[in-house]
């Protein structure tokens, strides 16, 4: 029995197609002009892979930002719901979710049945999401893998007192101005995300164990960051792009499961 | 990028026939902003000179700057010079003034002097910050409220339109006012985000022009947000770079239902020119001790 | 005075806002009480000794205050219980 989750972030379509609730596809697509072209896009690549039709879904939850560009759903679930979701799915001591997108950074308390407690949200401000260190790594003209590889090589903590992303770029301008080491610039720039963050994230309580999911997940400057500022290391999940589309396919599965849908 | 759309004209201005050798008081005002410079120089509490400039990457160097470029032509050095008030953010950056005074009190100070006794709310909009100040009918603060931490309803937030939609930033508020028809305003509040909105809307077609007006919409309702913030008491009146920008100053004066004083005098100098004042009254304040 | 420190971003609007006119012969314990140094005392531009955000907290008093403004509701701020004169209050 197939079920797929799809979550429509602000910069990435992320499909994931469960088999009798096992993963078997993850398909990624960016988001672009045309969320909703772009989301079809993604999910027909999926189910390509999948080697299965539209029809062979017994159901399909959607959950992002733009969850109601996938008029087909069956069903939704908040970003925060489905984060819970498939976070506890992988890892089922679970207590705390960080979900770090490029638009908005959530911190979640949940369950051990992968329910939501309690949540708090950065939102509609880049500073507090990946679009941050995106827009410093373009400053400094580097992708942003190497951008968060060159953070760990930095040899002392210099201060940012920007915090906002467009007085940021002017700042890390002036800091390249003043020969300050690249290295450096880019600590700076990783744990001063990092550290809203985790403010953020302390308004609803940190416990243990503390996942760590998002596309921005995948910076190893900003993990390092993280747990810097935690004072902990947290547990990041394998791909953790896909993580709130498994939460949604999950969900999904479970519907169809309880009979939900006939 | 060649073009340099949100380069706006650097300028300086001094009035001939003020004679500073005559044994007035010579007082100087230097705001050192995070994205543009003032120096202004009084005779007697009679403007004098000023000049209005970038701020370059070293905030004491363009201290410098604007000071010289506000006495080329006049015969001053610095020493001629009773007193020197520097102010503008962080205000340790003017390092041979006398004293430092904070943005807030030198713009209400300079807000006075330039729009009158009557005048009771100042907006101004800087470079990276937005100001909204109360104060009484000698230019004193009774009420202040400033936001430098996000970019939204700055000029900086301006430049960055202005330069994806390729637009010289002095051109900004005419085109925008150009349109038939007024758009809805940008949904977004962060400029990041409001960029990537306002790309989009390009690729649907949206003319430069209209998606000029829903940013100048939207930043004029931010600033009317953060006044109310502090409510405006009349009389009302505006300084700052954005001043100059008609897009955002005549929405903004239509969401506020209220108008705003004129003057005759530069809207970018008022923090500079309030610096100059507070000179002025400590050089004599020093003497009579 | 009525002095609003803080900020208006996309995510909301955060200010604490200070009387000073009643923060005069005030001993200051808002600034003890502030776990997080976020209050100090300043010397206004008309000389007067008052209670202000410190500089370094102000473009971020939203993490600041974080600690003590819990998702499920918290205690009374310490820095408003401090305050005897009744000169501070928070937007949020």
């Amino acid at each position: 029995m197939f079920t797929a989750g799809i979550d429509v972030g602000a910069k990435a379509i992320k499909v994931v197609v469960l088999k009798d609730g096992a993963v078997a596809v993850r398909r990624l697509g960016l988001t672009g002009f045309e969320p909703r072209e772009s989301t079809l896009k993604v999910f027909e690549q999926a189910l390509r892979e999948a080697g299965i039709s539209r029809k062979e879904l017994a159901f399909v939850v959607a959950t992002g930002g733009g969850r109601k560009e996938v008029d087909f759903a069956d069903g939704e679930i908040t970003e925060v719901g489905g984060a819970a979701k498939g976070s506890v799915f992988c890892f089922p001591t679970a207590k705390t979710v960080i979900d770090v997108g490029a638009e908005e950074g959530r911190g979640i308390r949940c369950d051990s049945a992968g329910k939501v407690v309690d949540f708090e949200i950065n939102e509609k401000c880049a500073a507090g999401a990946g679009a941050f260190t995106e827009a410093m790594s373009r400053a400094l003209e580097m992708p942003i893998e190497e951008f968060g590889a060159l953070s760990l090589k930095s040899t002392q903590a210099i201060p940012m007192n920007a915090q906002c992303a467009v007085f940021a770029e002017s700042e890390v301008v002036s800091l390249i101005h003043a020969k300050t080491p690249k290295a450096d610039i880019a600590r700076a720039v990783h744990d001063a995300v990092a550290s809203r963050i985790v403010s953020m994230v302390r308004k609803v309580g940190v416990e243990k164990d503390v996942v760590l999911i998002g596309g921005v997940a995948r910076n190893v400057g900003f993990i390092d960051a993280m747990n810097r500022s935690l004072g902990f290391d947290v547990i990041v999940a394998d791909d953790p792009e896909y993580i709130g589309a498994l939460g949604a396919a999950l969900v999904a599965h479970e519907s169809v499961s309880h009979g939900r849908k006939s | 990028m060649t073009a340099e759309y949100w380069r706006w004209k650097e300028y300086n201005w001094r009035d001939e026939a003020i004679e500073w050798r005559n044994g007035g008081v010579v007082s100087a005002g230097v705001d050192v902003g995070s994205v543009s410079s003032q120096a202004v120089i009084m005779v007697d509490g009679k403007l004098y000179a000023y000049s209005n400039m970038r701020t370059g990457s070293d905030s004491p160097v363009s201290a410098q700057k604007a000071i010289d470029w506000a006495m080329e032509g006049t015969g001053l050095g610095l020493k001629d010079i009773h007193f020197i008030v520097g102010t503008g953010y962080g205000r340790v950056n003017v390092p041979f003034a006398h004293k430092s005074i904070t943005e807030i009190a030198c713009h209400a100070r300079g807000g006075n002097f330039m729009y009158g006794p009557r005048v009771r709310t100042i907006l101004d909009m800087g470079g990276q910050d937005c100001k909204a100040i109360h104060c009484d009918e000698r230019g004193k603060v009774t009420a202040f409220l400033m936001n430098d931490k996000c970019a939204a309803g700055t000029g900086r937030g301006m430049e960055v339109f202005a330069d994806l939609l390729q637009v010289p930033i002095e051109e900004v508020g005419d085109l925008s006012l150009s349109v038939g028809e007024e758009p809805e305003p940008v949904s977004s509040t962060c400029v990041i985000f409001a960029k990537s909105e306002a790309a989009s809307l390009l690729r649907k077609g949206w003319e430069k022009n209209t998606v000029l007006a829903a940013y100048c919409s939207a930043m004029a309702h931010r600033v009317a947000t953060l006044l109310e913030r502090l409510g405006v008491q009349k009389e009302f009146a505006i300084t700052g770079g954005i001043a100059k920008n008609r897009g955002v100053v005549k929405r903004l004066l239509d969401e506020l239902k209220v108008e705003s004083l004129t003057t005759t005098y530069d809207q970018q100098i008022a923090g500079a020119l309030g610096a100059a004042l507070f000179a002025k009254a400590l050089h004599e304040k020093s003497k009579a001790n | 005075m009525l002095a609003h420190y803080g900020y208006k971003d996309g995510s909301g609007d955060y200010f604490i806002v200070i009387d000073t006119d009643r923060c005069l012969d005030c001993p200051g314990m808002c600034i003890e009480a502030c776990p997080a140094g976020v209050l100090d005392r300043i010397e206004d531009d008309y000389g007067d000794s008052v209670a202000a955000v410190a500089e370094g907290h102000r473009k971020k008093i939203k993490y600041s205050c974080a600690p003590c403004k819990p998702t499920g509701g918290g205690a009374a701020l310490p820095c408003l219980k401090a305050c005897s004169p009744g000169a501070m209050t928070h937007s949020w």
